[in-house]
């Protein structure tokens, strides 16, 4: 899909009637076109050729990728800066937030200053504890939750204030997600957590790494009974496992991640072709989730895979013939493909 | 107390119901709290609420008890204080991602909501965000404040 106002690297496209944010993955969902979004790990580095590197490897085949926060406490480059950085030369960076490390004074400033850099869409977390990550003697903030973040964030873009009531004299424009996690417990009240945070101001969800189908479906029918669709777009999480080792590690040492056996077995009985049969896996899942009712496009998490999304995305076919704007898609000529 | 906390959430309907009952009183001795001086009863009231709502619920003193919206679960008692919900982080065994040893917070209001009639639907109410001045003030006097005050 083209639109016929593509942008200059780092200008805003307008706003469409309808829309909160100037911003193309808004546009893409709006549309009704399955939205494919990644996510990149920002560098451990002051370099900002490294991010650039890392988010080249994505060209033409996702729609927005998100800039991670701190994820699972370890310290990186923020997500700020890594989406300042991204916006320059043009991509469509989701900036994650999460409650963990600054508070509701930081938070609004960082959430105004994204905006004034272009950031369209903003990813409202909890956040993982510090205690999963390389700093657990670091002070936990959670000031606000997810929840109340939404709220904060809805409030600055609709209220044109910040939560104290001080005026703003031009709101960010941002499209607002959250994160679900399906497939932890209390799973009955996943859907309704969901709710909260449709009500508290997300437009769009990404969850979880889906590997299980069944579950998946479950929360999909009682998003569907809360009345949720059409309110929200809801992109399920997926990603290529490397090797069922891989796979039993992540299951023990990440909160909140859920791999049924089966999966490790298929895994363990491809023996060296492992890694392969992991992404076969991931192009299954994709397909099998494009035909689920509600479900508007898949979050890619390949975390030191991102070399694999390219080929699952062209794999799973859920791009239709679609080429995402990257930054010198139109260019015949190499040399204007800014920064690269 | 541990133990006591999830006592209380196994008896959420009791509690609430006698919570009601304790609020209808406050608020009908409104009177005599003026007559008294709010600032003058908010130590010995918060000092109370710290020993009560601490021995049943493990009472923070946020000054702001949301415990009928949360299935007499504390969620104050979450490592992450996250009052709208649990984390994408809990365990299969329904455990806290920070503290393993402990059962969520979350996985506790479910279970509490589904036994005070109206419970989901509390549940389901956004928490606004939490005014950190309040801590360590008592959240009953507050309460009969807000219930008694004229409609401005």
């Amino acid at each position: 899909m083209k639109f016929d106002d593509e942008p200059v690297p780092g200008y805003p496209l307008p706003i469409l009637p309808g829309h909160t944010s100037p911003g193309r993955l808004e546009r893409v969902l709006r549309a009704g076109q399955f939205a494919v979004t990644t996510e990149l790990a920002p560098p451990d580095s002051a370099d900002p050729q490294e991010v650039y590197d890392r988010a080249r490897i994505f060209d033409g085949c996702v729609d927005a990728i998100n800039a991670t926060d701190g994820s699972g406490a370890h310290c990186h480059m923020g997500s700020l800066a890594v989406c300042a950085l991204l916006t320059r030369v043009g991509y469509a960076p989701v900036m994650q937030i999460s409650c963990r490390d600054r508070n509701r004074i930081a938070i609004q400033g960082d959430i105004l200053g994204g905006a004034a850099m272009g950031v369209c869409n903003v990813l409202c977390l909890s956040g993982d504890g510090v205690q999963a990550g390389d700093h657990p003697q670091a002070k936990p903030v959670f000031d606000l939750d997810a929840v109340t973040l939404l709220e904060t964030a809805r409030t600055l873009r609709e209220e044109h204030r910040f939560l104290s009531g001080r005026k703003i004299s031009y709101a960010p424009r941002v499209f607002l997600g959250a994160a679900a996690n399906p497939f932890a417990a209390p799973t009955e009240f996943r859907a309704q957590r969901v709710a909260k945070k449709v009500a508290a101001g997300a437009q769009f969800i990404q969850t979880q790494y889906c590997y299980d189908m069944p579950l998946l479906r479950e929360f999909m029918r009682r998003v569907e009974d809360l009345g949720l669709l059409g309110k929200v777009f809801i992109l399920v999480g997926v990603g290529p496992l490397r090797a069922a080792a891989t796979a039993e590690w992540m299951r023990k040492n990440v909160p909140g991640l859920h791999i049924p056996d089966a999966i490790i077995k298929r895994l363990k009985d491809a023996g060296p072709n492992a890694a392969q049969e992991g992404r076969k896996l991931c192009v299954e899942l994709i397909q099998e989730l494009r035909e689920v009712r509600g479900v508007s496009g898949v979050h890619i998490m390949a975390y030191r895979q991102e070399q694999s999304v390219r080929e699952i995305v062209e794999r799973s076919g859920v791009l239709a013939g679609r080429i995402p704007w990257y930054p010198g898609r139109d260019s015949t000529n190499p040399e204007t493909r800014i920064a690269q | 107390m541990y133990a006591a906390r999830r006592w209380s959430v196994r008896h959420a309907r009791g509690l609430n119901a006698f919570y009601r009952g304790l609020e209808a009183l406050l608020v009908s001795c409104n009177p005599l709290w003026r007559l008294i001086g709010y600032e003058r009863l908010e130590r010995p009231m918060a000092a109370i609420e710290r020993v009560v709502k601490g021995a049943l619920f493990d009472c923070q003193m946020c000054g702001q008890c949301v415990l009928s919206s949360t299935g007499m679960s504390c969620p104050m008692n979450c490592p992450k204080q996250l009052r709208n919900g649990p984390c994408g982080g809990v365990r299969d065994n329904g455990h806290c991602e920070v503290k393993p040893e402990m059962r969520c917070v979350w996985v506790e209001a479910y279970a509490g909501a589904t036994r005070i009639p109206g419970g989901q639907d509390l549940l389901a109410s956004v928490q606004h965000a939490v005014d950190r001045r309040l801590q360590g003030r008592s959240a009953w006097l507050r309460v009969v404040r807000e219930k008694t005050a004229p409609p401005t």
